[in-house]
């Protein structure tokens, strides 16, 4: 803990020290005491929880009844089911797609590169819009199909920049010296390119998999099937309401503990996975961005 | 954009084919034989390509000429050839649509919120973060503050509720103090406030990676000239630490300005009936409720389309002013 000050700074007054800390202690609570409400009512007896007025920071008695409820075979174990589906596969092959093209659009000089990646970089100034999407969506026929959670977002772009900046970045000799050993282009991506590619594949594989997990919109326009929503669709209506969003209006539906349960169900992958990812942000996020 | 300017020098790790290196590729440019070899030299790369290309076409430029939309009367059963060929007519209807000037202004209004708030933010935790030393507290905080970034917008708009609803943490805290009560969310006069809150502490933290990484390039010895000179805090971060991260400021500010139409979608489209479409319409959820709740596709289209030109020409415009000021921006000249 005892690192040094940087000698043209000195070691700051006590006061100043005093003042940050209370500065990172603010802002470290305003991030985790909601999430920690959210959990704590989650766990209270619902009796409990109305007799506080909706809400507890720390619950008297320790109870899952929320869980087991919600967990026990309905709507929102469907959900969770659909989520993790979506998930699993969509960032399969969302990571495939995007190393395959990266990799290609990596190597020097090769061909057709240029054009193919001047038609990618341009879809990042013209997004598709909203309503021209959903026209291909329906064309193509995905209507009321996961993949229509999936294949609208396979590649992104800037996922995909990163990742080849990333590729770039690999020293030359070592594919040279793959391909002095008899390597093709796949057998150098699988064992020059890959393995030597973990922190960028751990990061724009947990960009891909949290878009997935989060996305709830497209199912309200793609789906009419309810029974097939993921779980953020199922929170929206289970927690606002639907359409109504007005805080007071929440408390009529289903009790408080359970619609935060719904709500840490919904964190909970995140907030599982992202400690272990975490140390790779900076370095897998800058190489490839910075560049771009 | 330089990411298109790759070396593109070294030739190593290509398969050598009858006519070597180079020279393949600069005869290869001109003559049939050529482009038959190189495609011949990079099949399996060329078949790599096939997915990833084949998504960029179908669902970006597939859903560009849907954007034909915008100029017929669309009718989903008689599908795009069907539909009456109708010009500007829904353009016309958009520019004399209060509904649609008030989204663009709503838009607008919290853009500019969102830059003038949400920009300083992340630079002033960046440099809190930065001034820190003990590597312990400083990853700790890092790893709490980037987490809401991961979060998706239904969970934030819960935890708002949850804190700040009319049943909410807050409001009970206040009660049991006798303050009265915080009306905020659903409250059209708190709204524009609310969204920009919600935003920074959604994205604030996340926000400060770029800048840490800034931060960490300033050069160390103009600091210790600067202190020898007796330079203070706030002439050190004036003098040195600015102009050190001016680039990725000007950068990022291009990027913002760039999108600046680009509110966020989610996050209007799951508040905006609480408040009513009076403060909580913009662009994009004008869009979404004018194609998906009134049916008119084409008018939403064409609504979408002109957010996309402007999209493009503000990102074209931001470049030229960061090229003025001698920055590099998105993509080179």
């Amino acid at each position: 803990m005892r690192h040094a000050y940087p000698a043209w700074q000195g070691r700051p007054g006590p006061a100043i020290r005093a003042a940050k800390a209370v500065a990172l202690a603010v802002v470290v609570l305003l991030v985790l005491f909601p999430i920690w409400t959210v959990v704590a009512t989650s766990l209270a007896a619902p009796q409990d929880v109305i007799a506080n007025g909706g809400w507890v920071v720390w619950p008297r008695r320790i109870t899952f009844d929320a869980y087991t409820e919600i967990l026990d075979g309905g709507v929102v174990t469907r959900a969770l089911l659909v989520s993790a589906g979506v998930t699993v596969v969509g960032t399969a092959l969302s990571l495939t797609c995007t190393v395959f093209l990266a990799y290609a659009l990596s190597r020097p000089g090769v061909y057709g590169g240029r054009p193919v990646l001047l038609l990618v970089l341009f879809t990042f100034l013209f997004p598709p819009g909203m309503i021209p999407l959903f026209l291909v969506v329906r064309t193509t026929g995905l209507f009321d199909q996961y993949a229509a959670l999936i294949l609208p977002f396979l590649v992104n772009v800037f996922n995909l920049v990163v990742m080849r900046g990333f590729f770039q970045s690999i020293p030359a000799e070592l594919l040279e010296a793959a391909r002095i050993d008899g390597a093709g282009d796949l057998a150098m991506l699988w064992r020059v390119v890959l393995p030597l590619s973990k922190a960028v594949l751990a990061v724009v594989g947990l960009f891909y998999a949290v878009a997935y997990w989060n996305r709830f919109f497209e199912a309200i326009i793609y789906f009419n099937d309810q029974s097939k929503w993921p779980i953020g669709t199922v929170l929206r209506q289970y927690v606002t309401g639907g359409a109504d969003m007005t805080g007071e209006a929440v408390a009529t539906a289903a009790p408080q503990s359970t619609q935060m349960a719904v709500v840490v169900l919904a964190t909970a992958p995140i907030v599982v996975v992202y400690p272990f990812l975490q140390r790779y942000f900076v370095k897998g996020v800058l190489t490839g961005a910075l560049k771009a | 954009m330089s990411a298109i300017d790759a070396p593109r020098s070294s030739d190593v790790g290509r398969r050598p084919t009858a006519l070597t290196g180079r020279d393949t590729r600069r005869a290869g440019r001109r003559s049939r034989r050529g482009h038959r070899q190189r495609i011949r030299r990079d099949r399996l790369l060329l078949l790599l390509m096939v997915p990833g290309v084949a998504y960029f076409l179908v669902f970006h430029y597939g859903a560009l000429f849907g954007n034909t939309l915008a100029f017929l009367d669309y009718v989903p059963f008689l599908g795009i050839a069907g539909s009456e060929w109708v010009g500007l007519a829904n353009f016309r209807q958009m520019f004399g649509d209060p509904g649609f000037w008030n989204a663009v202004r709503n838009t607008v209004v919290i853009a500019a919120l969102q830059i003038v708030f949400f920009f300083p933010a992340p630079l002033a935790l960046a440099l809190l973060l930065h001034s820190l030393v003990g590597n312990v507290v400083r990853r700790f905080v890092q790893s709490v503050v980037y987490l809401p970034h991961f979060l998706s917008w239904v969970i934030v708009v819960a935890l708002f509720q949850h804190m700040l609803g009319g049943a909410g943490v807050v409001n009970g805290w206040l009660g049991d103090l006798g303050l009265g009560s915080l009306h905020v969310i659903g409250n059209p006069d708190a709204y524009k406030p609310l969204v920009v809150v919600q935003v920074l502490w959604k994205e604030c933290g996340w926000a400060t990676i770029i800048f840490l990484a800034a931060l960490s390039q300033v050069d160390e010895q103009q600091y210790e000239a600067s202190a020898l000179d007796g330079a203070g805090w706030w002439r050190r971060l004036w003098h040195v630490t600015l102009p050190g991260i001016r680039p990725v400021l000007v950068l990022l500010l291009v990027l913002r300005l760039g999108e600046f139409l680009d509110v966020g979608f989610e996050q209007f489209f799951l508040q905006r009936q609480a408040v009513g479409p009076e403060v909580g319409e913009v662009l994009d959820t004008f869009v979404y409720f004018t194609g998906f709740a009134n049916g008119e596709f084409g008018y939403a289209a064409a609504a979408g389309l002109f957010k996309g030109v402007i999209g493009v020409v503000l990102v074209y415009t931001a470049n030229k002013v960061a090229h003025r000021l001698g920055e590099q921006g998105v993509y080179q000249r």
